[in-house]
């Protein structure tokens, strides 16, 4: 029997590029894609030390929304949600974007003052949403227990109806198709071990697979960004943690929406095949390694639990955990270095799917130009000095 | 779920436990003579190593008291 046509070549890497990317996740992918498509520029490389899209792409509970409190945030969410609207014309390929509507649960005073306070700042940078009483939670997904005798009753909730899902690996695989037809290099078992220096600026990276050139240099690398940054003495404001996430087996639809609740830890949607997904927040401690603990499971579990009581007759079939790298104010940092030549895209900690083409044209725009997109320019590491923090801890239902 | 070695009261599951992050970050001994970035290196920027990483915990449903230890970030393995 004859293999299927491969989505992309495997081509060898050449001696030097215009731009290398090194990390070919979503967010690697998508800005090889629009480098080659919005700025003209296909001699470009990503670099994957795995296989394409196996890292964070693999492992991440696929929610789309745009629903953040801070102006900075809500602009490039909901940049990248205009970007997903259109995107499966655009990559020519169906990666099952379903905009199934994300509800933000309430379930203190606190929970509905923040709650409130968000449904007006998105609406007043044009951004869908609406504060649900828990009658209309129950309207919008009957599985929720919005009864009054429950250790945490629902108060209400938050809810953007263009929020929603997309299949993770087909968004990784339509990216990397559109990127190879432009001429874009996608070369994985190629790891960066570290980089080629000419005085103050990068001049290329060196890998398992030798020393490779480059004009310019964007990271992204998720968690592991820390640990290639270091290798230039470059320390930056990041912590990895292991997070975690969990699928039930194949159920029939019960669930229409993307739920998600802060204040007992878990978010949750039912995937196209019919498994419910479900991730928690981050483990405490900082790892390298891809799990993390199982009382954590046990944790988001109880919460799922506690707000759909039907979940009870559901089975755990498969734990895993990605690597997340977290900022001090829970935004990323996408810009600039102080190594001239060299660009980061970092810091997205538990949320970064969301932002996949949105993360992809402005980091496009900063490798293009050498300087950053009007989107990512307040996203800057001098923010940790100058203190211009994009505070979304607690912010933004940071439970991503 | 790690296995944690308290100094004092030995072996416990990680529950019992709170994380305080890197170890041996002393507050500055001559806080107003800081500039801006160096005030933003002891705020926000921490050793973030694969490999072996000096931290802190608090044994906070146990003897409540804080210890450092040295553990692999990639094996989770305790060294100290
Ligand atoms: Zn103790």
């Amino acid at each position: 029997m004859e293999h299927p046509d491969w989505l992309w070549r495997t081509p060898e890497p050449r001696r030097s590029y215009d731009v290398i990317i090194v990390g070919a996740g979503g967010h690697g992918l998508a800005t090889a894609y629009y480098l080659a498509r919005n700025h003209g520029i296909t001699n470009v490389a990503v670099l994957e030390k795995g296989w394409l899209a196996g890292g964070n792409m693999a492992r991440n509970t696929t929610i789309i929304r745009s629903n953040y409190l801070w102006d900075e945030s809500a602009a490039i969410y909901e940049h990248a949600l205009k970007l997903w609207e259109g995107l499966q014309e655009d990559l020519e390929y169906d990666f099952l974007f379903s905009q199934r509507g994300v509800l933000n649960l309430a379930h203190t005073l606190q929970d509905v003052r923040e709650g409130t306070r968000r449904v007006n700042a998105n609406r007043l940078n044009g951004i869908d949403g609406e504060w649900l009483t828990p009658d209309e939670v129950a309207k919008v997904c009957p599985i929720v227990d919005v009864s009054p005798d429950v250790r945490y009753p629902v108060l209400g909730g938050t809810w953007q109806p263009r929020a929603g899902i997309a299949k993770h690996d087909y968004v990784a695989w339509a990216f990397a198709r559109k990127a190879d037809r432009y001429g874009v290099d996608l070369i994985q078992g190629c790891e960066v071990t570290g980089f080629i220096t000419d005085g103050d600026r990068v001049t290329g990276v060196r890998t398992n697979r030798g020393p490779i050139h480059a004009g310019r240099i964007g990271l992204a690398a998720a968690g592991h960004t820390s640990v290639l940054a270091s290798t230039l003495g470059i320390r930056l404001p990041l912590q990895s943690h292991p997070l975690q996430a969990l699928v039930s087996e194949l159920l029939e639809p019960v669930h229409p929406t993307v739920v998600m609740s802060n204040h007992v830890h878990v978010y949750v949607s039912q995937a196209h095949k019919g498994e419910l997904v479900m991730g928690a927040g981050i483990d405490s401690y900082n790892s390298y390694g891809q799990r993390g603990s199982v009382h954590v499971i046990e944790q988001q579990m109880a919460a799922a639990l506690e707000l759909f009581p039907i979940f009870a007759n559901a089975h755990l079939i498969r734990t895993w955990g990605g690597i997340v790298d977290v900022t001090p104010d829970a935004s990323p940092i996408i810009g600039r270095t102080p190594v001239e030549n060299l660009f980061v895209n970092c810091g997205w900690g538990t949320g970064g799917f969301k932002a996949t083409p949105g993360v992809g044209w402005v980091f496009a725009h900063t490798l293009a130009h050498g300087e950053p997109h009007a989107l990512n320019e307040p996203f800057t590491l001098e923010r940790f000095t100058t203190g211009a923090l994009i505070d979304e801890h607690g912010a933004a239902a940071v439970a991503h | 779920m790690l296995l944690i070695s308290c100094p004092w009261c030995g072996e416990r599951e990680e529950t019992e436990f709170h994380y305080g992050g890197q170890a041996f970050v002393a507050y500055p001994a001559d806080p107003e003579s800081l500039s801006d970035e160096e005030w933003a290196q002891y705020v926000f920027f921490r050793d973030n190593p694969k490999g072996a990483f000096a931290e802190r915990w608090v044994h906070s449903a146990g003897c409540r008291r804080w210890f450092n230890t040295v553990r692999d970030t990639v094996t989770n393995e305790f060294q100290s």
